[in-house]
Parts: structure tokens; sequence; C-alpha cells
């Protein structure tokens, strides 16, 4: 569906900074999270896992657990059924492990008892046997031909004889002549980079209420980035129908991709199955470090050449994703995300997916792309100081732009990159004097976004009030969003408006919240609707006034007759339609289902101000701005809080997030002491310039804002730090150990 | 589990002495709570001490102050006299965990947790501190020096805990100063740590200093050399420097997930000198 250009529209809600519908209820403590649920008769389950980083299970003897007063059932991967897809089994697999355990805290059996003390008890009980096998957990190592391997037989077509078997797929992107590029370069860089695994460090672990019983009808209550996502994972995992296995998602506290697979719900359900009574399962924090999903740690080497007035001649990158213990494609993402900013004649990327020793990896904002393009921007600001050139003229000098090719294929349409550059060139922040060990550090950063499939209805409610019924939760303030695109187009005011994200069996089949999709996405399929809603509506007022239904026009929330042909009459408003609907033909909805296309990629520049301790290693950061495209801000506060959310997570990436594994193959610092996310006492208040470059495939232009801003703020940092001490760090995190040792041997 | 809420010292006393099993006391219960929800920890018997008369007190004693072993860090911090009088105990106190943390949190516990990163401890060795014990034997006095062994582990005896602790007296020229290493801003433990304490006479020259490092060593260590050599000195740059290298030989610290030998040693160093500045210049001096 295409931006609307017929005439160049004045929004009235759209753009407006309206009260977010769940604002009160969370501060108030209303709010129902995952963990919130009860029911009667209600279980508590817990899971145990495995203390070894990779190991055979010989034997596993749940008889004394199932034996303990209290305890209603113990299940393992012998409850769980067998799908046919891979895909599928790798999931139930990574829910209750079968024949081995392939990483520290992966669950190996799970009890459901009268209370969690007696649960707890009971996990005492179980015995395993374990076969301690040799572990892997660095992406290079696990590369090695000599490599324990953490699968055999998982490797796709794409894998060349010889590798290890922990590399599961490869993959190339490009175009051009990189010889002949390479040779043109007056400077030629090149450098081996290495990012740690991060958590999306959500705040509310993971979280269900299940209730199945033995006729295989059931009920799942879950905080979950996708219901329906859930409801197919489980359905398949559990052997049943996906008709009587009815999702319902709460409030959701935090999910930035984590939230987008299952960890627990399936083996509560299996729990319940055999209990016969609803299970609670809640991960406490160290699960949800051990066995959720964090995202890849890489190994990555980038070469870059410049000519001396800053053209980019050719630029290569081999990037080693290790996604944990099943095959993982996100090393795709990164592959193809880590020249996007740049209009290359000669560009090649190749990507390897690994194995090892390490919790199954699932989204985390922009995955893949924060640690490619890290690699690419540090090599791009190391030819800048090498060559004395400005880093934004440079990047300006060679920023895609409409027609160029990209790095990974497709042709751009309309992007905001140079205009963002422009954006950051002339604010102040880029001309700021800067202090004694002060360096100030910039990067691009680009995420694809994505449509996806949707399905939305808009119901008139009797007293002209609206109701808009979707299928995706809520992590980013899509509600307010929804409910004001639905306004715009009906001409109503936002507070008429409630959207509402409903179960599994109420709406037809939604994408996981993810991709930045829903704004853009359910957002259009809401517009459709509207719009589907509003021909009804003209249509039962030509019937009314007795003209055609062409000849009845929708303006300001009334129809109206379309010219003084159509005849004379005094407009309706939508509560007057609504109010005498049962005698024009009933209810009044409007309904959209789509697979959207037109996701619109979207571009983000940030600039940061560093201060390095000389003494101790330590960065503190000093400012911070955000310059990114969003198409239309439809909610500009919830825009602002998508590019300061990014940007304080990158902070973290890149200064002392890190899943740190000892020798034994161990996570050491499951909890969030040591996984040290920032506080607010470590940030400066974030500035952000929101630019709007219309998307030309959504009807207001709105783009994906949430997850570009996290892609820059790992090579800006590092370009700041190395500006501020003269040293060039190539590993992530720049813990403060690390940097001090690096400028100690400067 | 058995929850007791003591209602005098000699039922404390002989509750933890006849405890077969594991026992904790209860003071502001932010490590022993935190033991339990984490599952470190599964007591038999948790004695609770708060409520005992003169724990949460804070007494004037011989021109110092008498801190009972349940007083929180929010209340020593709102105490004025406590904090002119020792402001470098009081900063590392106060350093610990969050608000919340803060107004339940006690010196007390904090020492005998047992942790070598300890917030308060180096500021009380630093400062002399004594601890008053009650056990079975009735009461006795202790430096606070002496009541770390290895980490989680103190020299009180079965059935012995403190009740209070004595911040002594010092003379006018004279004051401390607590800097910790972490790598954000708060919330978090120290990698390395240091308190100093100095005094001066009327030109500025340091008459007497104890530096005190954490998180370098099984325990929380003073470092006699260092304080030697801020001794006879205004803490001029060839004094300093020679502080800096007592501190760094008195250095045994692990690598572990929060900081490498090197950087703890190098850092230890580099906070026992910013430290001795700020002491000093609290104490009057002038450089």
């Amino acid at each position: 569906m295409a931006l609307d250009t017929s005439n160049k529209r004045e929004f009235k809600v759209v753009g407006t900074r309206v009260q977010r519908p769940d604002g009160i209820d969370k501060v108030t403590g209303k709010a129902m999270y995952g963990a919130d649920v009860t029911a009667p008769g209600m279980l508590i389950g817990r899971i145990l896992r495995s203390p070894h980083a990779h190991a055979r299970i010989v034997s596993l003897d749940t008889s004394a657990a199932e034996a303990l007063k209290g305890v209603k059932a113990v299940v393992t991967t012998a409850d769980l059924s067998t799908p046919e897809d891979d895909y599928f089994a790798d999931i139930r697999d990574n829910c209750l492990a079968r024949e081995k355990v392939l990483y520290d805290g992966h669950a190996v059996a799970a009890v459901a008892a009268t209370n969690k003390h007696v649960a707890k008890e009971a996990l005492k009980l179980i015995k395993v046997e374990y076969e301690i096998l040799s572990h892997v957990t660095d992406v290079d190592e696990a590369m090695k031909a000599d490599a324990p391997i953490v699968q055999e037989g998982r490797a796709d077509e794409s894998v060349h004889e010889g590798w290890s078997q922990n590399v599961t797929s490869h993959f190339e992107f490009g175009h051009g002549d990189l010889e002949a590029g390479f040779a043109k370069a007056d400077k030629i860089v090149e450098r081996t980079f290495k990012t740690a695994a991060t958590h999306q460090g959500y705040i509310e672990p993971h979280a269900c209420l299940a209730s199945l019983g033995t006729d295989g009808r059931g009920e799942l209550w879950c905080c979950t980035q996708g219901q329906f996502l859930v409801r197919t994972k489980c359905a398949e995992i559990l052997g049943i129908e996906a008709s009587q296995l009815r999702v319902t998602a709460s409030e959701i506290g935090g999910g930035f991709g984590g939230k987008t697979t299952v960890f627990i719900e399936p083996v509560a359900l299996a729990l319940s199955r055999k209990a016969g009574r609803p299970v609670k399962l809640v991960m406490s924090r160290e699960e949800v470090f051990r066995a959720s999903g964090p995202t890849v740690s890489s190994s990555i080497d980038v070469k870059i050449g410049m000519t001396k007035d800053g053209r980019i001649t050719a630029g290569q990158a081999k990037l080693r994703y290790q996604g944990g213990a099943f095959p993982n494609g996100t090393v795709e993402f990164g592959s193809q995300a880590a020249f996007a900013a740049y209009d290359l004649e000669a560009v090649q990327t190749l990507g390897w997916n690994v194995m090892t020793n390490r919790p199954k990896e699932i989204s985390y904002r922009a995955p893949g792309a924060p640690m490619a393009i890290y690699a690419v921007e540090s090599v791009v600001d190391e030819l800048c100081q090498e060559l004395s050139l400005d880093p934004l003229e440079t990047r300006l000098k060679n920023a895609a732009r409409k027609g160029t090719l990209s790095s990974y294929g497709p042709t751009f349409n309309d992007i905001g990159l140079v205009a963002t550059l422009e954006a950051a060139k002339t604010h102040p922040h880029y001309s700021a004097p800067l202090g004694k060990n002060q360096g100030r550090g910039l990067s691009c950063g680009f995420w694809f976004n994505f449509g996806g499939n949707t399905c939305v209805s808009l119901n008139l409610n009797s007293d002209g009030t609206v109701g808009v019924v979707e299928g995706n939760p809520d992590i980013g303030g899509s509600r307010a969003s929804i409910s004001m695109m639905a306004a715009e187009e009906l001409g109503i005011p936002y507070e008429k408006v409630r959207t509402v994200i409903t179960d599994t069996n109420s709406l037809g089949y939604n994408d996981v919240t993810d991709g930045s999709r829903v704004t853009f996405a359910v957002g259009l399929a809401t517009i459709e609707a509207a719009r589907a809603a509003i021909k009804i509506m003209c249509s039962r007022v030509a019937k009314i006034w007795g003209i055609d239904e062409e000849a009845v026009v929708w303006e300001d929330g009334c129809a109206k007759p379309s010219g003084p042909n159509a005849g004379e009459f005094p407009p309706m408003t939508i509560a007057e339609i609504a109010a005498i609907a049962d005698n024009t033909g009933g209810p009044i909805a409007g309904h959209h289902e789509v697979n959207a296309d037109g996701a619109g990629v979207s571009f983000g520049v940030h600039i940061v101000d560093t201060e390095v301790d000389p003494e101790t290693g330590a960065t503190k950061i000093l400012r911070y701005t955000v310059f990114q495209d969003a198409g239309k801000a439809v909610h500009p506060d919830y825009v602002e809080g998508q590019m300061q959310g990014g940007a304080v997570q990158g902070i973290g990436w890149a200064l002392n997030e890190e899943y740190i594994y000892g020798e034994d193959g161990r996570l050491q610092n499951p909890g969030f002491l040591d996984y040290r996310i920032p506080v607010a006492s470590d940030l400066p208040p974030i500035d952000t310039v929101i630019l709007e470059i219309p998307n030309p495939g959504h009807p207001y232009g709105v783009r994906g804002v949430g997850e570009t801003s996290i892609v820059p703020p790992l090579a800006a940092i590092s370009n700041a730090v190395s500006r501020a001490t003269g040293v060039r760090m190539t590993e992530l995190p720049m813990s403060p150990p690390k940097l001090l040792k690096a400028m100690s041997e400067r | 589990m058995r929850y007791v809420k003591a209602e005098n010292l000699e039922t404390a006393a002989a509750l933890l002495n006849g405890e077969p099993g594991i026992s904790r006391i209860l003071a502001g219960g932010t490590d022993v709570l935190v033991q339990l929800r984490s599952e470190a920890v599964e007591p038999d018997l948790i004695v609770d001490m708060k409520y005992l008369d003169g724990m949460r007190d804070i007494t004037p004693e011989d021109g110092g102050f008498r801190v009972g072993a349940a007083v929180s860090g929010a209340e020593l911090g709102e105490h004025k006299e406590v904090c002119a009088l020792w402001p470098g105990v009081v900063e590392g106190f106060e350093l610990i965990g969050s608000t919340q943390v803060q107004s339940r949190a006690t010196m007390a516990g904090n020492l005998c947790n047992g942790s070598p990163a300890a917030d308060s401890v180096p500021g009380m060795i630093a400062a002399n501190a004594t601890a008053r014990i009650f056990g079975p034997e009735g009461f006795r006095n202790c430096p606070v020096a002496d009541i770390p062994v290895s980490p989680g582990k103190t020299s009180l005896a079965k059935g012995e805990f403190i009740t209070s602790i004595l911040l002594p007296a010092r003379p006018a020229r004279a004051s401390d100063a607590y800097l910790r290493f972490i790598p954000r801003t708060e919330m978090d433990i120290a990698v390395s740590s240091a308190a100093v304490s100095l005094e001066l006479d009327g030109d500025g020259t340091c008459t007497a200093a104890r530096v005190v490092i954490g998180a370098v060593a099984p325990t929380v260590l003073l470092v006699q050399d260092a304080g030697a050599a801020l001794e006879g000195t205004k803490l001029d740059d060839a004094a300093i420097a020679k502080m800096v290298q007592a501190v760094e030989a008195a250095c045994s610290p692990i690598d572990d997930k929060r900081g490498t030998v090197e950087f703890r040693t190098k850092t230890a160093g580099v906070l026992a000198k910013r430290a001795a500045l700020i002491a000093y210049e609290r104490a009057g001096g002038k450089k």
C-alpha cells in the first residue's frame, strides 16, 4: 500500500504526544505481567538444569521425585511430541534436553508441585548420570577442525567440505571487482574484531501459566512478543492442534527480540497435561541468563581501501558468529547489513554460522547488525584518522542514497541516510569543544525493517467509539500509535479509540512483534480497516439519504454529501451512524488482512563524546546525540524512547556487558551484579533528532524505528575512545581492565 | 528453617551456640535475604537481632561514637557529628547498594559477611574502629581489623555476634576518605578500593596515616608501609609515589570476572593516592 501523495496530508492526531494507554496501570502496579496470572488448583513448576557445558545423559531417574508428597508431575523430553521439522525439534530439545545437554543451564527435567518448596526438594531427588564431554564456547575455537562437536550432521549445503561440523551455514553477498578496488586505494586497513555475547536484559523474566487437559484442549497465558508464534511452537512440541490451544499474551516487561520464541511454555503445558491441573512456571533471573536466548558473539575481519580524498574503493568483511548449541541464521543479517550505509563499487561479505556450547541464541534488536557495523565503522574511522579526513564528510562522500545498489543486492528507494548525516553535521554537538582525555566518535547504523503477516479488526461501538483488535504484544508503544492512526483515518479524537491485543482464537494469524514491524504493518492494516469501516458507514448513510454510495464522502469524522449535486443533507457524525446501525444493516466493522511488504529500511547516525580516565581505563559517556529517520513519527515520545533505549543498550554492549564463561564452560555472571547493564547514573541525557523521510510503502510514510538505534553505539563509542586515548580497541566490551592494559601498551 | 526474634543478648547467644546446623544472624538482612533468595544457603536458624536494646543507637563515647550493630547506612548518613568526624567511614558505608538497601544495610553485617570487597570495612580499619562482641562468654572488644579471616570467614566464635562498633575520637586536624573502583557509577561491587585516614600537625605535616585496601587480597588489608610513607610528609609527589609502591607491593589479588591481577593492583594504588589527597584536604592540609 503506497504513500498517500494525492494531496499533502495535514495530520491532526499523528505526530502529537498523546497520553499512553498503559501508563497508569504500569505505575500503579495494576498491569498484569506474565507471573501475575493465577488459577484455582494451580501448581508451581520448576526446571532441573544441567551443571555441565556438554555431557551425555547416561540415565535419568525421576522416580524418587515422583514419590515425594506434593509432587503432581515430573516431565522429561519423553513427554514431548516429535515434530517433523528440524526447526521445531530444535526448539523442543532446547526446552528439554534429549540425549545430550548442550550448555550450562540446559533444561533436563521439570516438576510440578503444590508449592515452590516441594518443587525445589523434588528437583534434588531427580537422579541424572552424566558422561561429561569436552566443550567449546568460543567461535574461533569452535571452527577449528579438531574442536569438540556440539551436534553432528547439522551443516546445510552451503558448508564446504572439510570445515568443522560446528559450522552450520555459510553466506556470501556483494558485487564488483574487489581486487581492482583495493588496487585503487591509497590506504588499506585490515583489522580483526571480537564482540561478546550480550543479553537483551528485559526486566521481566519469562513467565507463564499453562492449563492443558488430557483432551488436548488448552489455555496458556504468557509473557511473549507473539502469542501466535507461541501457539504454533507449543502445538508442534506438544502434538496438539492449533485450534485447541488458546494463547493470551500478558503485559510485557521488555522483550527486545528475546521473547520471540519459547523456553518454558511447552514444559509448563506438558506438566499441566500430566498433572491435570494448571501449572505456573516463572524463570529466575539466573535461569534467564543461563537458559534464555542471548545474542551471538562474533569474530570479524574487515578490510577497507580508501583514496586520499576519502572515497572507499573496496570493502570486505568476514563474519563468524556463534549462536549457541543449535543452528541459527544470524550471520546472514550481519553479512547483509555490514556495508549497507555505503555506495560501493566493490564489496564482499562472507558469513559463517557456528554452534558452540552456549544457550540457543534468539533475536536481539537488529540481530546480527550491531557487531558487523561496529567492525566496518571502526575501520572507516581508522582510515579517516590515518588520512586526516573528517569522519562525517567521509561518510557523506560514500553514503548510500536513492538508486544505490546496496551491498546485499536490492537497489535502495527513498532512504534517509544523507539527510541524517547532514543533520548531524549541522548539529551543535558535532562542533562543540572537547577537553583533556575526551574524544568524539560517530557511526552510521542500519536496519532492514520488516512488514509481515498482519490482521486487524476495527469495531464501531454503539456510542460511536471505536475498538481496534490486533494481535501483536505492545513492546514499544504500538497500542498508542495504532489508536492514533485509527483516529486519524476516521477523523475522530484519539481518546475515542481503544486498541487491545487479543488472544490467538480471536483474530487471524499475526507474525511475532519483531523487525520493527508493528507500527508499520499493524498501522497499515489499521488504516485499511478504518477505510473499510468508512466505506460501510458511507453506504449506510447513502441508504438513509437515498443517494448513491459514491455521492457520500467521509470528512472529519462525518459522512457528507460529496457536493451540491448529491443533494443537501446535514453531515452525519460517526456517533449518529453508530446509534442507528441496528436499523441500517447491523453492526459496523472494518477488517484488513495483509502480508505487508515495503517496510522501508531505516538509517541512523550517532555522535558520542567520551572521557577516559587515564589511570583506571574507565570510560564516561559525556554527551550523546541520536539522529534517525523515522519516516513519519506517529508518537514522537515513543520514537525518541526507541532511539534513546537502543543507544543505552548499545552503550552497555560497548563498555561492560558480556557473557563470561569459565574454563569449565559454565556461565560466571548469571545476574545483574556482574552482567553490567548501564544504570541511570552512568548515562547523560540522550538527545534525539528525528528525521522524517517518508517511506513510500506506508500511507502515512511510517518506517520502523525500534532496532536501528542499537546499531551505531558500538562503533561510535569505540571511535570516541580511540580519539580520546590514541588506542584503537578491537574487542567489545571495552571494559576498564582491557582499556587500561591497551593504554599501558600504547 | 526457624526464625527467632531475639529477646535479649543471652538468649541470642545461647540459640546460636546450641544450633547444630547452619545459622545466620539478621541485622539489616541485605546479604542474608539475597543469599536465601538465590538459594546460595539454606539456614536452619535465623536469629533477628535488630530489635535488641541499643542495636539501633548511635551514642557519643569518649569523643567518638558507638554505632549499634543494626544502624542502617541511611541513619548513619544523616548523623551530622559522625559524618563530620569520620567522613571516609560514612562515605564507604553509603556506597553499598541502592537507596532501598541503604535503609537496611549495616556496617556490622558488611563486616561479618567477610567479603574482601566490603565497602564499609576499609574505612573502619583505617579509623582503627573496635567491634564490641557478645557471646556465650559475655562481652569482649576486638579491633575491626582482626575480624575478617578469609573470604566469607570471620574470627567470631560460635555463638558470638557484634553488638556495636566504636568509631574512636580523633584530633582536630584529621580526616579520612574512601574510594572504590567499579565499572559502573553505582549498584556494583568494588574491583579494588582504598581508605586513608590522616592526622596532621599545625603546618600540614602528616603525623599519622593509616592506608587500607580492599578487594586485592583475601581480606581487607592495612598496609603499614603505605601509611609510614606518608608520615612526616606533606603528601608531596615523592611520598605519594612511595605510598603507591607500598600499596602495589601489598596487593595479592586474584584474576576473575571482575578484574585482572594487573588491573586490581594498579587501581588500588591509584585509589589510595586519590583517597589520600582527599583526606589531606579534608583534614585542612593545603597543597
